[in-house]
């Protein structure tokens, strides 16, 4: 073993969690497209990660860290066959495709991307509950931990370990193949691994039952995974476009919730956002040309969080623009959730009551969702409907689930209420 | 890998009676394609196919606290009737699903048969 440094008293546990980030997700990919198997992989990479804590702050940080990590699992792994085979057991491993070459000893540890590709695409497989894929791929590509996955989706520990126990069992057994699809084929499991990665994405964002407002921490787990998907295939329509609005989306973290409260859009503080990010998100975008499918989708809504990105004060924002996306995302896709949010650019370019139009029985095709009360009530309010405004207000409150965004709207009634009427 | 191919025709899959001869036909050209399709796939053998008879014809036996009672079948009141199956031997599932996309539209349920072995 080479060491380059030292033991040092002063050794900073972060070397192994640096090493983590950095190379789980390739050594694992590895390994699985080596051994066909889940978990002799992931127990032997998760034993060497912890021989790594134990030993490198003695013996100093190996020169190579991948491959000690490597060499270690490897070890591991063959020692497990070994006494398998002795003992006569016979374990299923993972199908393969046709086309399908199994991985070799590698020369270098970061160009292993078709085994990482082929490990997202595994993950990411149709015949998976769509669930069960986001936390497959996170677990497994990027090493995201079952208790912050499960914190994520807003489920217990126990039952995320059980869903991604069922997930890889399925895979197995149904005989789900290690594969390398042929290009067209690419193109549609490529829009499947990009709406899972949204999903997880939008988990994190997504209020839950409890006075945690989001998990944004988690929905950066999400954004990696899009990071590592389009370094694995690059000039992707859907994954560039995924990719753009993640990074815009995700820049605005730190300004949406202050001392326990959701701050929206207009109320943000635009220093809080993450002014790099944005950079990189605008400049992906500004490469994309129109396209169809769901790389359309997510290119319109890219180019609509980048126009509020744009704006250095909310008062700056070109709704206008941003209306006129919009229009041509409900053409796309035909969705009451993407009708809501145009009522609200609409109100902004052109005054509430057209907002209040395009609201028009959005309660019929959008049941139980608080948020059409909520959005109608804010536009009565501006649009000095104050009767309409409290019913909506109420209406919004009651089928909200949040208790932060709940308390938001109970403000917002209560100082309705305190207000003279104009 | 063995795999069961369970074909319902639900959906846009008529019941083979309410189908014209024409239709039928069609049908039967496509059940045929893909025997076709199968023999010439590498790796790839149907080890047994039916058809089945409809719904109305089937017994279903349940066996409750040790009592076995036999009523009128299907077991499940799902708007499938199931037509017929494969098993077949195939190299993986993606194998299977593609050599499935030239049947008739039927619904379908693959199953693995795990290997007891």
């Amino acid at each position: 073993m080479t060491s380059t440094s030292d033991p040092s008293p002063t050794w900073d546990d972060r070397v192994v969690t640096d090493a983590y980030r950095a190379h789980w997700g390739r050594l694992l990919s590895l390994l699985v497209t080596r051994t066909r198997r889940f978990d002799l992989a992931e127990e032997a990479l998760g034993e060497a990660f912890a021989r790594a804590s134990a030993r490198w702050p003695i013996e100093g940080t190996p020169a190579n860290v991948a491959g000690w990590l490597y060499t270690t699992a490897w070890r591991l792994i063959v020692g497990r066959l070994r006494a398998e085979e002795v003992a006569g057991r016979k374990i299923p491993v993972l199908a393969v495709g046709t086309g399908w070459v199994p991985a070799v000893e590698p020369d270098r540890i970061d160009a292993l991307d078709d085994e990482r590709l082929q490990l997202i695409l595994l993950c990411c497989h149709p015949a998976l509950h769509r669930d069960s894929q986001s936390a497959l791929a996170l677990r497994l590509v990027v090493g995201t931990s079952t208790e912050e996955i499960a914190r994520l989706c807003l489920v217990s520990s126990a039952t995320m370990a059980a869903r991604i126990t069922r997930a890889k069992k399925k895979i197995v057994v149904a005989g789900i193949p290690l594969a390398s699809p042929i290009d067209a084929e690419l193109r549609v499991r490529l829009d499947e691994v990009c709406r899972t990665i949204y999903l997880a994405f939008t988990a994190g964002y997504a209020p839950g039952s409890d006075t945690e407002l989001m998990r944004a921490d988690l929905a950066g787990e999400a954004v990696e995974l899009a990071e590592v998907l389009n370094h694995l295939v690059p000039r992707r329509p859907q994954v560039q476009a995924l990719l753009a609005l993640l990074l815009l989306q995700h820049a605005r973290r730190d300004a949406r919730v202050s001392e326990g409260r959701l701050v929206t859009l207009p109320d943000q503080n635009r220093s809080r956002w993450h002014h790099g990010e944005i950079a990189a998100g605008l400049e992906l975008l500004a490469s994309l040309e129109p396209t169809d499918g769901y790389a359309e989708e997510l290119r319109l809504q890219a180019l609509i969080a980048g126009e509020h990105s744009r704006a250095a004060a909310s008062a700056d924002t070109d709704w206008s623009t941003i209306a006129s996306h919009y229009l041509c995302l409900e053409t796309l896709t035909g969705s009451p959730i993407v009708r809501l949010n145009r009522a609200v650019a609409v109100a902004e370019a052109d005054g509430p009551v057209a907002g209040l139009d395009l609201l028009e029985g959005l309660e019929t095709d959008l049941p139980g969702h608080h948020r059409v009360f909520a959005v109608q009530a804010d536009l009565a309010r501006r649009a000095g409907l104050i009767d309409l405004a409290r019913t909506a207000y109420a209406a919004a409150i009651e089928l909200c689930q949040n208790q932060v965004e709940r308390a938001y709207l109970t403000d917002r009634l209560a100082r309705l209420t305190s207000e003279p009427t104009v | 890998m063995k795999y069961f191919v369970l074909l319902a025709g639900a959906g846009e899959m008529p019941a083979w009676d309410d189908l014209t001869p024409e239709q039928q036909e069609a049908d039967m050209a496509k059940l045929q394609a893909f025997d076709e399709a199968c023999a010439e796939r590498d790796r790839v053998e149907i080890i047994a196919a039916e058809a089945l008879g409809d719904g109305q014809t089937a017994t279903t036996l349940r066996t409750r606290g040790g009592e076995m009672t036999i009523t009128d079948g299907p077991f499940a009141e799902a708007a499938e009737q199931i037509g017929g199956f494969y098993v077949m031997e195939a190299p993986d599932l993606d194998t299977v699903i593609d050599l499935c996309r030239v049947l008739p539209a039927y619904d379908i349920d693959i199953r693995p048969v795990p290997d007891m072995g």
